[in-house]
């Protein structure tokens, strides 16, 4: 599924240049269930990113599907991001005057659009259905991050990566979203991919990616 | 189908979304283009009654005035020379084709007195010709007929704000007056034209043969007499030309003019009048469009105000939209739809408002206004042209932003 060979990236600070990345090589396979963990500063999300396709490398190639897409432009990288992956952010990212219908309605609305049933399939995935209509600012931390993995799968992408999505929440929300992407990776076989500070989460992975530095310190199977 | 209106749908939720601000840009673009309306068919519609006026001296109606002396390479004013003669009217209307009637006049200055009243005032000696020709008619009364003017019956007709003057709500009818040296009889009042640049209103016209009677009408070296204008219609309105050509040839034959020498009459005709007057009161109108226009300016630079901050507060939601999958298109669509969208309704409100101005103005009276579908088309395309103008820069930047630098805006 994604295949990072020799990834790099720089990025310049003023006369100075600052490498985020370097020697990265990582392999993650169609449906697994993958941890990044690493102290802040370490490039995490970075990596994350540019797996996302939301950034390029300075230097390397980066197969997602087995397609180099690290010389695509960014109209076909957006294309990708479409189709292809879902973002849970840490900080939700929801937009605060639509309602969680709505938000998760654009999660469509990129890809290709699509029937309003599969939105309100969505909702009811995450056990919102009866919150549809509620803005952001009426819903709890926790609610709003399940919109937020409702708005990621709504177009069904074979790819959910999530940014500490647990980071802003109290440990019982946190334990819930957890859950709702655990079944997700288990019951639809979706490829995930989470940045994490904390071990008991990552413990749910099949394999946990340390990253330091730049650089893969190591990894571990659970 | 979906596909195609969702562009229209994310922009027109993002005017509803932020309603006070995108009233306000709203308000700016309402402004200029009611602005526009109201000016513009302010102008149109001074040159339609101007324009009309114009048509009501009768629309094949010639006028040859004595032209302008030149003396030093001064011109003098029009009427400065006496070159036009009785005998030219004779000539035009025997050797012209194409013409129904002419009518030469006389004026001159000739003090009146009736009863107690003492006045000055211009008296026209005419020929009957000259009723038809200047397309006038009787209020009250009647016009002195072919035998009364071989005659040189001593009768007046009167515009209708002279025998106001002269008469009060008194009835003129069967009056004397005392005009010159001679005493005459009031048989008719004119119908009134309305308020304009020499109108017959403020006439007096008499048989040009009375006219004789009491001032000596000068004479040319020749022996013609001179005579202070001659009208004349034309039978033929698609002829005006030829006609104009043929009495200027004619002219300046009898005047014996060198073929270098600049001609010693004003010949025009009303067509002509009015074409040179609607080109005028067109670029009036344009000027006063214009100077409206500065404000749609105002209001189009208003938008891309808003725009910007528009674009600047929403980074975060764009960094969103472009993880989610927008692509750059997406956004400067989105953006400038907006931008048209706010402009768009600003046109539609801005019509409204200008029309019901200007329909306000027009039923305060004397300023006649007129909205025509030509104004309105400017001003809705020139304000949508706007929107999509000063829409293009906030739009465009908004789709240059890089998605992670956007995403973590606050």
């Amino acid at each position: 599924m994604i295949r990072l060979k020799d990834i790099a990236k720089v990025y310049p600070m003023g006369k100075r240049e600052l490498t985020v990345l370097q020697g990265v090589n990582l392999r993650i396979k169609r449906g697994e269930l993958v941890a990044i963990m690493g102290p802040s500063g370490s490039g995490k999300t970075t990596l994350l990113n540019l797996i996302g396709c939301l950034d390029k490398p300075t230097s390397g190639s980066y197969y997602l599907e087995d397609k180099e897409v690290s010389r695509l432009s960014s109209g076909e990288l957006a294309k990708i991001r479409g189709q292809k992956i879902g973002f849970v952010f840490q900080t939700f990212n929801l937009l605060p005057r639509l309602s969680a219908l709505a938000n998760v309605e654009l999660g469509l609305r990129y890809a290709g659009g699509g029937d309003r049933h599969l939105v309100l399939e969505a909702l009811a995935r995450v056990g919102l259905s009866d919150r549809a209509n509620h803005r952001p600012t009426e819903l709890s931390g926790g609610e709003q991050q399940r919109v937020a993995i409702a708005r990621a799968l709504v177009k069904e992408p074979p790819l959910i990566l999530a940014d500490e999505p647990t980071g802003n929440l109290d440990s019982r929300s946190g334990q819930e979203i957890i859950s709702i992407l655990t079944s997700l990776h288990a019951e639809q076989g979706v490829t995930l991919v989470l940045i994490t500070h904390d071990a008991g989460i990552a413990n749910h992975c099949q394999r946990i990616i340390h990253i330091k530095d730049g650089q893969i310190e190591g990894e571990e199977k659970v | 189908m979906t596909k195609f209106f969702e562009p229209f749908s994310t922009a027109w939720s993002g005017v509803v979304t932020h309603k006070l601000r995108s009233f306000l840009t709203i308000l700016g673009i309402v402004i200029g283009v009611s602005a526009v309306i109201t000016l513009m068919s302010i102008g149109r519609g001074a040159e339609a009654q101007v324009l009309s006026n114009i048509k009501n001296l009768g629309p094949n109606l010639i006028t040859i005035r004595p032209g302008a002396s030149m003396a030093g390479g001064v011109r003098g004013a029009i009427g400065g020379v006496r070159t036009l003669t009785i005998e030219d009217a004779q000539a035009i209307s025997e050797q012209v084709p194409n013409i129904s009637a002419v009518a030469p006049s006389y004026s001159s200055s000739l003090q009146l007195v009736v009863g107690s009243k003492n006045t000055n005032a211009t008296v026209n000696g005419v020929t009957p010709e000259y009723m038809p020709v200047n397309n006038l008619k009787i209020a009250s009364g009647a016009f002195f007929t072919e035998y009364e003017y071989q005659q040189g019956a001593k009768v007046a007709v009167l515009g209708s704000n002279v025998t106001q003057t002269l008469f009060g709500s008194e009835n003129p009818i069967g009056q004397q007056m005392r005009m010159g040296t001679i005493i005459v009889r009031v048989i008719g009042v004119l119908q009134s034209k309305g308020a304009m640049f020499g109108s017959p209103d403020d006439t007096i016209l008499i048989p040009l043969t009375a006219m004789q009677q009491t001032v000596a009408q000068p004479l040319t070296p020749h022996g013609g007499h001179i005579v202070s204008s001659i009208s004349l219609t034309v039978s033929d309105q698609s002829q005006t030309q030829n006609v104009l050509d043929a009495i200027t040839s004619l002219l300046r034959t009898r005047h014996q003019l060198a073929s270098s020498a600049d001609n010693d009459f004003n010949i025009m005709s009303v067509e002509e009048i009015a074409s040179t007057l609607s080109q005028a009161m067109g670029t009036m109108t344009l000027l006063l469009g214009a100077i409206a226009a500065i404000s749609l300016l105002v209001g189009g630079i208003g938008v891309m105000n808003i725009m910007l901050v528009s674009v600047l507060e929403r980074t975060r939601e764009i960094g969103v939209r472009k993880a989610l999958g927008a692509r750059e298109r997406d956004i400067w669509i989105q953006f400038l739809l907006e931008a048209a969208f706010l402009t768009l309704a600003g046109g539609i409100i801005g019509i409204i408002v200008g029309w019901a101005v200007s329909y306000i103005i027009s039923s305060l009276g004397t300023i006649s206004t007129l909205v025509s579908a030509d104004i309105i088309i400017l001003a809705v395309s020139v304000s949508v042209g706007i929107g999509l103008f000063f829409g293009f820069y906030p739009a465009w930047n908004a789709s240059r932003l890089n998605p992670i630098e956007a995403l973590r805006a606050e």
